[in-house]
């Protein structure tokens, strides 16, 4: 083969060309890559040490987005850290409270019962405390919507305006759809309203509304109106299904005066208390004498207490007395006894079974003494009837618009999705709804209006008692009030302030004498909260009307399985179950959140192996089992107020709605179905249940007694108290205070166990809600919890409550474990948690014998695996700035509001003088319902804390132990006759 | 020439001084066989997945874990019980049958602290890893500080427990090298690759095997196991405290200390058994850990289960003898016949019942039985401590707090971890370490006649 070859030196030695070759090309490609990265190592040490340099400098820079803005001009009464408090009213879902919001910083972050008010008397309910996380709630409207999407106000006045005129003059209906409206401002307001637009139909409705009394009322009296109920006149009070503690019309109110009328630390005499229920309610929980009876038994047994009392009255019993289910003998002897210092209540929706009540209310002479007409309640003043009638027009097609103010019929009303249907095809739907719900999803327009506490306003919650409603922060987000809505619809430019401020000119500042001008007369209202003009009594006239055939009735036949259906303590009617506060308070009897269950009676969930968290069907829909202990025989209790669907991110899909199941008669909603099917089921679903043993197994921890045998030895059943005093012996130098020592009273007779408390402390303290899976697991984080207890008969059990908090023991069993001293014991007697030194050994909680300790088992703010209230900037916005919020992996517990008793004692030096007796109130104390929680110094002998610990009645919870708490109970004394 | 027949030779086969160097270095030597590859992979592996558990429960929380409000202490308790309690035998075993002049110890005593030290390791993981927040644990230390007069709170027995867990394991760790030294100075001599040679030789610490040498050796031996005696008695004492200084009924108790220390020392000696019933198994042993060794520990089994059984006895008996309500339903109502018999009856059985079968010379003789056994005693020792930490817990004073445990996955992969790292730690031990204290077992071998090969050995020849 010929050889070619490239030049002479590759011809003379070809290996050696290739090499050469070869590496030429090397040095090429290496030279050229060189100049490619265009770095040496001195490049590369020049580019190092700059870049670290530089990340040092910017990451020592690195600030934290401060998001406060430093006042310019500094406001008069704000400064920074302090609080202000602001007299304002609620008046959400039916319920009214008169309060005080602690504002900080701008931020209200603490909701303080009114003790001006004569009403709720400085009392909340949970819900009240909980409705100050609403503001912060993410499920708000950030502004006006029309079909989902933003509009701006003026084009949503715009198209509302002409929609109403084009109505207006099509000759269709346009219906207000109204919650009660106890504002008077704002009942003129849709009155000119109506002026402007005559076809509006103003129509009030509630979900659980008061029908039945107030029609049975009007037949008695003629005037359909909700009387006055005086629980704490009463010496004897007999309930049928009216849980007048927990639901019932006005539960603060009337808790305070029920706790008034048994409070044995003032007078040596209380009420007792009979309960026809099925189900066992807060009120069944704490009446003396309890009647487990179905709820189609209540006619029945109300036809016979009165024919039983015209018997002891010397008059003709009516006819119509068939078997009785429970002896009345015996009530009906007491309560003759007691005639005018009786109280009859009924939870029923049935206008007969008003009217016999009524009756029964008259013969014993009770109106005008236990039950006055002075001051009517306005709470409720929606009647079913109107709302069918609603019903019928929406659907024959009479109805061209709807306006929603504070309503959801889609979620609670048993037609609801009949609603929501019709309610689409209407030309003009318009909800005034501040956040997202079932009824609001199926309107065109969403015109936000502000959070109560971003509004003003006024309420008449009882005739001739005023209260006002005033911001206490600017609004977040672009809402107005309906009042103004509706004003600029009927072509007024309004500022409700201004309007309410010249309605009370006009209307209330002439009947007071008290101030000359009206700007005193405002000032002093607004900064009370409250005005009340002299009750206008104005007895009624009794009328037998409808009487006879109420006698006459039969009542519906009582076959088989009867379900009853109850508003829930913690989220009433519904309308707060984006509320996680809420969703997380246990159910005050069942000790169960997160969920509505199916109460059933324990004989029967034995015999058909029936536990806790089985799944059974009521008519077809699923639901979880509770066994309750006192349950009716062949009755089931579910409370309403669950499956909500369009809530919020906590509230969709919790529970089962029950509202569908409803049935209607005559237009009239009633509250219990019978020939109910059941079903058992093999599924299992789990429960939130935060307490799962429910005897005391014979310990003394809640010590009781019967009122008799108080009478005769106050430390009757507080035996041991002495016993365990005169046992105490100690090696050690007794701990002096030589300061202030703090302690706590719980009057166990007082408490009704509903649950304020467990709100309360939570939302002054910072404490997170851990959600269902975390409550499941034992882990609920709550400071206060009410411990409930069952005793004797399982069909029918005794129950008692008793709040249990940190007891601050001058002997702590959890001091002296803890490796780091993170919880030492302060020199006025407190125990006290240095968060940043614990480091979460978690022996503290398993050597606390009352286990109030809790810890943070996970981070529980700013995780997104506990998405509630504080994920987000706007839901932390509650925090109160004044409480540490504890990070993970730390223990903490009730404090005794270490922050409240700094803060007067603060104010108190700078103002150089003691400090006051009953000045100080840690949350639970100050706005408990039935002032069952004191608060104060034992070292001041003259202090009311000093005098219950040395009432016969005090005893400390385990004292045999010799914790030595600072908290003492007195002992639950039961109206009952044998000891 | 004299005889000593009557307490029989404590090394059989008859075997030369090299013989017995040669047949306990072997393993190490040996080509690392199959069984012991499959046996450590596995190990890590579940280590690893402890590990990743670890990991699990240091960035989420404690509340991985299935504690509860009531239930402040769960698994990781428990566990850190059982270790420490296991964690007792080797030096136990070395003090007392020391003390006890007990020749044959020298056979196990290295085995027994080896297992000591891992066992302690994996213990001290446990009060580390359940604290919320392990990052501080530095705060337990007493150090002076800027947080003006801030100290450790010296009542605590969580104090306590770290400062006996802490000085146990240095001292048995001590112990345990320093022992060691002699025979790395061994392995150093015989081995042919240079690594193996620096690396022992490190650890050999120059040793040459002088009188000198020796007598300091002894001496340094001797001070160490003193304090250690003490320590084996302080520290499950301590431990015990952590429960006897609660409040807690099933806890208040003035039995725990001595009732601890014993079933510390009765879980060890059975972990011994099962760590060397397995090593004469897999590597031979038999000459130098004779039936007459596994014979002994089994009769000392017998009489540990007797004290266990009395102690549980007196237990019931106090709890009903002081007539608290709440002690006699812990007791009575929790435990014995109540949501918790399943674990009671575990642990009575299997601590104080199973181990009187060792009465039975054919029982002592079988080792799969012993072996058997001994991991019985192991789990029954597991349940006395779940016994004694979660009863209490759950049902105690105020029945509205009475709350159930059951631990999540990923505190049983905790364990699993745990148990990773001891099977590792010994698999390493049997690998890389004379797992027979060589100079000590020299010391008690004995023949009928002189040897030549001994003279030849040492250089007389």
């Amino acid at each position: 083969m010929k050889s070619y070859w490239r030049s002479l030196e590759e011809r003379q030695n070809p290996e050696q060309f290739k090499i050469d070759d070869a590496r030429a090309e090397i040095d090429q490609k290496r030279d050229l890559m060189k100049k490619d990265a265009g770095s040496s190592r001195r490049d590369f040490l020049k580019t190092f040490g700059f870049s670290i340099a530089g990340a040092a400098v910017v990451a020592s820079c690195k600030k934290p987005v401060e998001k406060a803005i430093p006042f310019l001009v500094k406001p008069e009464e704000v400064t920074p850290g302090m609080a202000n408090y602001y007299a304002s009213t609620y008046f959400e879902g039916n319920e009214y409270c008169s309060i005080l919001v602690k504002v900080c910083d701008g931020r209200p972050i603490k909701i303080e019962g009114n003790d001006l008010s004569p009403v709720t008397r400085q009392g909340t309910s949970a819900r009240v405390q909980a409705s100050l996380l609403n503001l912060y709630d993410d499920a708000r409207f950030r502004g006006p919507q029309k079909n989902g999407e933003p509009l701006p106000w003026t084009k949503i006045d715009a198209e509302i305006t002409e929609s109403l005129q084009q109505l207006d003059t099509s000759g269709k209906k346009v219906v207000l759809l109204t919650s009660s409206v106890i504002s008077p401002s704002t009942r003129t307001i849709i009155e000119a309203f109506q002026k402007v637009y005559p076809r509006v139909w103003w129509l009030r409705y509630d979900a659980v509304s008061a029908t039945g009394i107030l029609k049975a009322n009007q037949l008695s009296f003629g005037k359909a109106v909700i009387p006055d109920y005086h629980f704490d006149r009463a010496k004897v009070i007999v309930s049928f299904g009216a849980d007048f503690l927990g639901t019932w019309l006005a539960p603060v109110e009337y808790a305070k005066k029920y706790a008034q009328g048994r409070d044995l630390t003032r007078q040596a005499e209380m009420s007792r208390h009979y309960q026809f229920e099925a189900g066992l309610s807060l009120t069944g929980a704490n009446a003396d004498v309890r009647f487990p009876v179905k709820p189609s038994e209540e006619l029945l047994l109300l036809k016979q207490l009165y024919n039983r009392l015209c018997l002891s009255g010397g008059l003709p019993p009516a006819a119509g007395d068939g078997q009785s289910p429970v002896d009345l003998t015996a009530l009906a002897e007491e309560l003759t006894r007691h005639a005018g210092e009786a109280l009859v209540v009924s939870g029923s929706n049935d206008y007969r079974l008003q009217l016999l009540v009524n009756a029964i209310n008259h013969l014993l002479g009770n109106y005008g003494k236990t039950i006055t007409f002075d001051r009517p309640l306005l709470t409720r003043q929606a009647s079913d009837e109107e709302f069918a009638l609603f019903l019928t027009a929406l659907a024959a097609g009479e109805v061209g618009g709807v306006i929603c103010h504070g309503v959801n019929p889609v979620y609670d009303h048993p037609e609801g999705e009949k609603i929501a249907a019709l309610l689409k095809n209407l030309p003009l739907s318009v909800s005034f709804s501040d956040r997202i719900e079932e009824t609001t999803a199926v309107c065109t327009y969403v015109c936000p209006e502000p959070h109560y506490l971003e509004s003003w306003g006024d309420a008449e919650p009882k005739t001739g008692s005023f209260s006002l409603m005033q911001p206490a922060i600017r609004r977040l987000f672009d809402s107005r009030q309906p009042q103004e809505s509706l004003m600029k619809w009927a072509g007024q430019e309004v500022n409700y302030y201004e309007y309410l401020r010249q309605y009370w000119e006009k209307e209330l500042f002439p009947k007071q004498s008290l101030f000359d001008g009206f700007r005193q007369f405002w000032n002093d209202t607004l900064q009370k909260g409250v005005f009340e003009l002299p009750a206008a009594s104005s007895p009624l006239a009794w009328s037998e009307a409808g009487l006879t055939e109420a006698l006459e009735a039969a009542g519906p036949a009582s076959q088989g399985w009867e379900l009853v259906l109850t508003e829930s303590v913690a989220l009433g009617n519904g309308k707060f179950a984006n509320n996680p506060w809420l969703q997380e308070l246990p159910d005050p009897v069942a000790k169960i959140s997160w969920d509505n269950f199916a109460s059933v009676p324990v004989k029967w969930a034995e015999e058909n192996g029936v536990t806790n968290e089985s799944v059974i069907t009521i008519n077809g829909l699923e639901l979880p089992v509770f066994v309750q202990p006192g349950q009716a025989p062949q009755t089931i209790s579910v409370a309403l107020g669950y499956g909500r669907t369009v809530a919020g991110k906590v509230g969709d899909n919790l529970g089962v709605n029950l509202y569908p199941l409803q049935p209607v008669e005559n237009g009239v909603r009633k509250f219990f179905l019978t020939g109910v099917n059941v079903e058992l089921t093999s599924k299992r679903y789990p429960l939130a249940i935060s307490q799962t043993h429910h005897s005391m197994e014979g310990r003394p921890i809640v010590r009781e007694t019967a009122f008799g045998a108080w009478k005769v030895n106050p430390a009757a059943g507080n035996e041991l108290h002495a016993i365990h005093e005169s046992k105490m012996v100690t090696l050690y130098e007794k701990k002096e205070f030589k300061g202030h020592h703090w302690g706590m009273a719980v009057d166990l007779n007082a408490c009704i166990g509903c649950g304020n408390c467990a709100i309360s402390c939570p939302a002054e303290n910072n404490i997170q809600v851990v959600g269902k899976e975390q409550v499941r697991n034992r882990r609920i984080m709550h400071w206060i919890r009410i411990d409930r207890y069952f005793s004797e008969q399982p069909e029918n059990p005794r129950v008692s409550f008793q709040p249990v908090m940190c007891q601050h023991c001058d002997n702590a069993p959890c001091e002296n474990v803890c490796p780091v001293a993170a919880t030492p014991h302060s020199d006025e007697g407190l125990n006290q948690m240095a968060y940043n030194r614990c480091v979460g050994t978690r022996y503290c909680i398993n050597n606390c014998p009352y286990r109030v300790r809790r810890f943070n088992w996970f981070q529980f703010v700013n995780n997104e695996k506990f998405d509630y209230a504080s994920n987000s900037d706007l839901g932390r916005m509650v925090l109160n700035p004044d409480v540490t919020v504890r990070s993970r992996g730390v223990v903490e517990k009730c404090s005794f509001c270490v922050q409240r008793i700094q803060d007067k004692k603060q104010l108190a030096k700078i103002e150089g003088r003691p400090l006051r007796d009953g000045e100080i109130q840690p949350a639970c104390v100050q706005s408990c319902p039935s002032n069952a929680l004191v608060f104060g110094d034992m070292n001041d002998p003259e202090s009311k804390i000093s005098k219950l610990m040395a009432d016969p009645r005090n005893y400390h919870l385990l004292e045999e132990l010799h914790t030595l708490p600072s908290v003492g109970y007195l002992t639950k004394v039961r109206n009952v006759a044998e000891s | 020439m004299y005889k000593t027949e009557i307490r029989g030779p404590l090394i059989a086969g008859d075997k030369s001084l090299r013989q017995i160097s040669e047949e306990i270095i072997a393993p190490i030597e040996a080509k690392t066989p199959w069984w012991w590859w499959g046996a450590f992979l596995t190990s890590l592996g579940m280590l690893g997945f402890g590990l990743y558990c670890m990991y699990l429960t240091v960035t989420s929380g404690i509340g991985a874990w299935g504690l509860n409000n009531t239930i402040g202490w769960g698994w990781a308790i428990v566990n850190f019980v059982w270790w420490i309690g296991i964690g007792h035998a080797g030096t136990a075993f070395s003090i007392f049958l020391l003390i006890l002049r007990q020749k044959w110890r020298t056979a196990i005593n290295r085995a027994a602290e080896a297992m000591t030290v891992v066992a302690v390791m994996c213990a001290a993981l446990f009060p580390l890893l359940h604290m919320g927040r392990p990052w501080l644990f530095f705060f337990i230390f007493p150090y002076p500080n800027t947080r003006g007069p801030l100290w450790v709170n010296f009542n605590s027995p969580l104090f306590w427990d770290f400062v006996a867990i802490s000085a146990y394991l240095l001292i048995s760790a001590s112990f345990w090298y320093f022992g060691m030294v002699p025979d790395f100075a061994t392995i150093r001599d015989k081995a042919k690759s240079k690594i193996k040679k620096a690396v022992y030789g490190f650890f050999a610490f120059g040793w040459t095997g002088s009188s000198r040498e020796w007598l300091r050796y002894e001496g340094l031996s001797f001070v160490l196991g003193g304090i250690a005696a003490v320590l084996v008695v302080s520290v499950h004492s301590i431990v015990s405290t952590d429960f006897a200084v609660s409040v807690e009924p099933g806890w208040h108790t003035t039995i725990f200390p001595p009732y601890f220390v014993v079933g510390a020392i009765f879980s060890g000696f059975a972990m011994v058994l099962t760590l060397v019933t397995l090593m004469r198994a897999l590597y031979k042993m038999n000459d130098f850990v004779t039936d007459s060794h596994i014979d002994a520990v089994c009769r000392i089994l017998i009489f540990i289960s007797l004290i266990m059984g009395t102690a549980y006895l007196t237990e019931i008996f106090i709890a009903w003898y002081s007539g608290s309500e709440y002690e006699m339903y812990m007791i009575f109502y929790t435990r014995i016949f109540g949501e918790y018999a399943f674990q009671f009856w575990a642990m009575f059985i299997a601590n104080a019942l199973v181990p009187q079968l060792f009465w039975f010379k054919a029982v002592r003789r079988r080792l799969w039985v012993v072996f058997l056994i001994s991991v019985i005693i192991n789990i029954g020792m597991w349940f006395e401590r779940f016994n004694i930490v979660i009863t209490s817990l759950s049902r105690d004073y105020l029945p509205a707090n009475w709350a159930n445990y059951s631990p999540s996955w990923i505190e049983v992969g905790v364990f699993t971890g745990t148990l990773g790292l001891f099977i590792a730690g010994v698999l390493l031990f049997f690998r890389f370490i004379p797992m027979i204290a060589i100079s000590e077992i020299k010391s008690v071998a004995k023949y009928n006649e002189p040897r030549h090969d001994h003279l030849k050995h040492s250089g007389h020849e």
